[in-house]
């Protein structure tokens, strides 16, 4: 009886040590792999921080204002005026619509369009 | 255990036979057995001493490797987690209301050296000279040559630098990461931002903290971990700022002004919408602090807050507030205008003779001065004292900013009766444009204390306490209204914007004394749209001159009138402002919008 659980315990003790083991290394391996994917974000980050810099450096408003009245002859953009706030009343009416032979022809919604209509 | 017996009978009886003393074999027994014992004892001590020698080498071997070990290995921190660490930059972004991009990082480098470790020092040292104008090739070779171990060269590289560097090929010459902050919108809102420094500087990181502006003021926020990726918003509209910086700059050098400062406030909240100071200067490359000459003409100084003025006439609407709040008259109350006003040994004058009575309406249209002061004997210094305190005028203003924790407000010592009258029409005390703006967002919003702010305000903000009362503050709209339609400031109309306010023109101060003829501080301060305020513009231009006439023309009338007009026509749109119905432009104006 003695010697079984003797027995017994060594292996436990030996898987156990073969199960640390792995586990140790694993572990090792997933450390590099986070510093690594860590690494890899912060360059993206740095990446997309560069990127916002550059989109924000080359919307500077002085720039923009260089590049508008640079290319005025094809934008002909200016300054937005009190002027151009329009009413509503202002608006062009809405075009007809267009004419039909037959006023019963006219399509509800939902209902298939009639193919006969010119 | 079978003992051996000391003295066996068989052996005794046989030496007792042969006359022999049995003593002797008792001897020889108890000798032989110490004998064994002894051997015993000796071989179990030296198995101990063994052991223990044995326990010795283990451990000093242990301790051994394991410094070889760690002699060996390269330091790394101990960590309880695998938390991605310094992924983050190390100080906030900064933006404006609309979320656009006022300050970010950008990582580069840092050049040093290690002259030791050079190849071919002047080789390096001329070639640096080559990509690096500003550094002086003798001075470096000198400092290669001296056997250093280190030595920094250049704070920042950029990509381009850092390449050309590289190419040179020398071992001595060494990259430190760098994050650096950068404005990209450069001189737009500098004043505000302010600007940055490196603290301590190791060669693998360096610190970046504020130096002025909105970056020291907040400089913990800004670097506080927790709060890295949420950037600072602030109040500002980076658009209207941009349009507001250039009118005000057309604007200066039209009138050969030498600075200029304007602001655009919400008048219910405080929130600054744009502050502009002109010059400026860029925060990525912030100038040095002047060292001659007067503080207040570097482009670093911020009108806005730090510079202190006699504001003149703009500051006539407040003892006309309190005139009306104590119920002492009404907007049509004829006061006496009859000039000059002698007070003490102190004269009085208007800038023309205004006839012998003026309504209070009129006062603020025409800018008495003899009216002014007749309003501010009549309510007495101590009230006016009172009044101009809750207005925040005698005190620091609480703005996110630095520069406004050292601009306290000059105010004279004692508030004698001339005081009191010269400070009615502007002279005697000087405050920042800041606090003009605060001032007059409580006038017009219904009367109440606003504080001025740089942040964004999430949700409506509590109002402060109540200065003058919802009527005062409508009969003040109407006359600032009135200044503008029919008063010193008509050339500010703009149609539709319904612009309302009142102007200002001080005569400098000379530093030894006495006023300068001929050098004023031409102000402006009101608010639109007049039925509801909800902007405060108050616009300041440091010696202006109108040249086209014949002689030259100072008065703010003429120099500082023009210019709000242009900003209110440019900002007003862009703040999504349409122009009032009753003075909505014909159909024309629609084709406008397509040519």
């Amino acid at each position: 009886m003695r010697t079984v659980v003797v027995i017994a315990s060594l292996l436990a003790m030996l898987a156990s040590g073969f199960w640390a083991y792995r586990e140790n290394y694993a572990t090792k391996l997933s450390v590099r792999e986070v510093t690594r994917l860590s690494r890899d974000i912060r360059q993206l980050q740095e990446a997309i921080a560069l990127q916002n810099a550059e989109w924000a450096y080359q919307n500077r408003p002085d720039r923009l204002a260089e590049l508008v009245s640079a290319n005025f002859d094809r934008l002909g953009l200016l300054p937005m005026q009190p002027e151009q706030f329009a009413a509503t009343g202002q608006l062009p009416d809405p075009p007809p619509p267009p004419l039909v032979d037959d006023p019963l022809m006219v399509s509800e919604p939902g209902t298939p369009e009639p193919e006969t209509l010119p | 255990m079978i003992r051996t017996p000391l003295r066996p009978l068989a052996r005794i009886l046989q030496a007792r036979e042969k006359g022999e003393n049995p003593d002797a074999i008792e001897a020889d027994n108890l000798r032989a057995r110490h004998e064994v014992l002894r051997d015993k004892a000796r071989s179990r001590a030296e198995g101990r001493l063994m052991l223990l020698v044995m326990g010795f080498c283990v451990a000093f071997m242990t301790v051994g490797i394991r410094m070889a070990v760690l002699a060996g290995s390269e330091p790394e921190e101990p960590r309880a987690s695998v938390a991605g660490k310094g992924i983050q930059a190390q100080r906030a972004d900064i933006v404006d209301r609309n979320g656009n991009v006022l300050a970010t990082n950008m990582v580069t480098h840092a050049l040093y050296s290690h002259p030791r470790d050079m190849v071919d020092g002047p080789r390096a040292a001329r070639e640096l000279a080559q990509i690096f104008p500003d550094l002086d090739e003798e001075k470096l070779r000198k400092q290669f040559s001296s056997g250093s171990a280190f030595m920094w060269l250049r704070r920042t590289l950029s990509p381009e630098q850092v390449q050309a560097v590289h190419d040179i090929g020398e071992p001595g010459l060494l990259f430190g990461p760098r994050e650096m902050r950068l404005y990209p919108n450069g001189k737009l809102a500098a004043h505000i931002l302010g600007g940055t420094r490196f603290g301590d500087e190791g060669v693998h990181s360096a610190e970046v903290i504020g130096v002025a502006g909105i970056e020291k003021q907040l400089d913990d926020r800004l670097r506080d971990p927790g709060q890295l990726d949420q950037p600072l918003q602030l109040s500002i509209d980076l658009g209207v700022q941009a349009a507001f910086a250039e009118v005000l700059a057309s604007g200066m050098k039209v009138l050969n002004a030498k600075g200029a400062a304007g602001i655009l406030m919400d008048a219910k909240n405080g929130e600054v919408l744009a502050m502009v100071s002109l010059p400026d200067f860029d925060p990525n490359n912030r100038p040095p602090l002047p060292t001659s000459g007067d503080p207040a003409d570097s482009p670093l100084f911020n009108r806005g807050i730090q510079g202190l003025y006699e504001l003149g006439s703009v500051m006539k609407a407040f003892p006309v507030a309190q005139s009306l709040e104590l119920g002492l008259t009404n907007p049509a109350t004829m006061i006496s205008t009859q000039g000059p006003m002698q007070l003490g040994r102190f004269r009085i004058r208007d800038f023309r003779n205004y006839g012998p009575a003026l309504s209070v309406t009129d006062i603020m249209t025409k800018s008495s001065n003899i009216g002014t002061a007749r309003l501010i004997q009549q309510i007495g210094a101590t009230r006016q004292q009172a009044f101009l305190k809750e207005m925040g005028f005698l005190d620091l203003l609480d703005i996110e900013i630095v520069e406004a924790t050292r601009a306290r407000p000059l105010i004279p010592k004692r508030w004698s009766d001339i005081h009191s009258a010269t400070i009615s029409y502007g002279h005697g005390l000087s405050a920042s444009p800041m606090h003009l703006a605060a001032g007059y967002a409580s006038l017009v919003n219904g009367g109440y204390m606003v504080r001025p702010t740089l942040l964004k305000q999430d949700g409506p903000v509590a109002p402060g306490p109540q200065v003058i009362s919802q009527r005062t503050s409508d009969q003040m709209r109407e006359i600032l209204r009135q200044v503008v339609v029919r008063g010193s400031a008509k050339m500010a109309e703009v149609p539709g914007y319904l612009l309302g306010g009142k102007t200002g023109t001080a005569d400098k101060q000379k530093p030894t004394g006495g006023y300068y003829k001929d050098k004023v501080m031409a102000n402006f301060a009101g608010a639109f749209p007049m039925d509801d305020p909800r902007y405060v513009i108050i616009i300041s231009l440091d010696e202006p001159e109108e040249t086209s006439g014949t002689e030259a023309r100072r008065t703010a009338g003429w120099t500082a009138v023009p210019v709000t007009g242009e900003v209110v026509r440019r900002i007003a749109p862009l703040l999504g402002l349409r122009p009032a119905e009753v003075e909505a432009p014909t159909p024309l104006a629609v084709t406008a919008v397509r040519n």
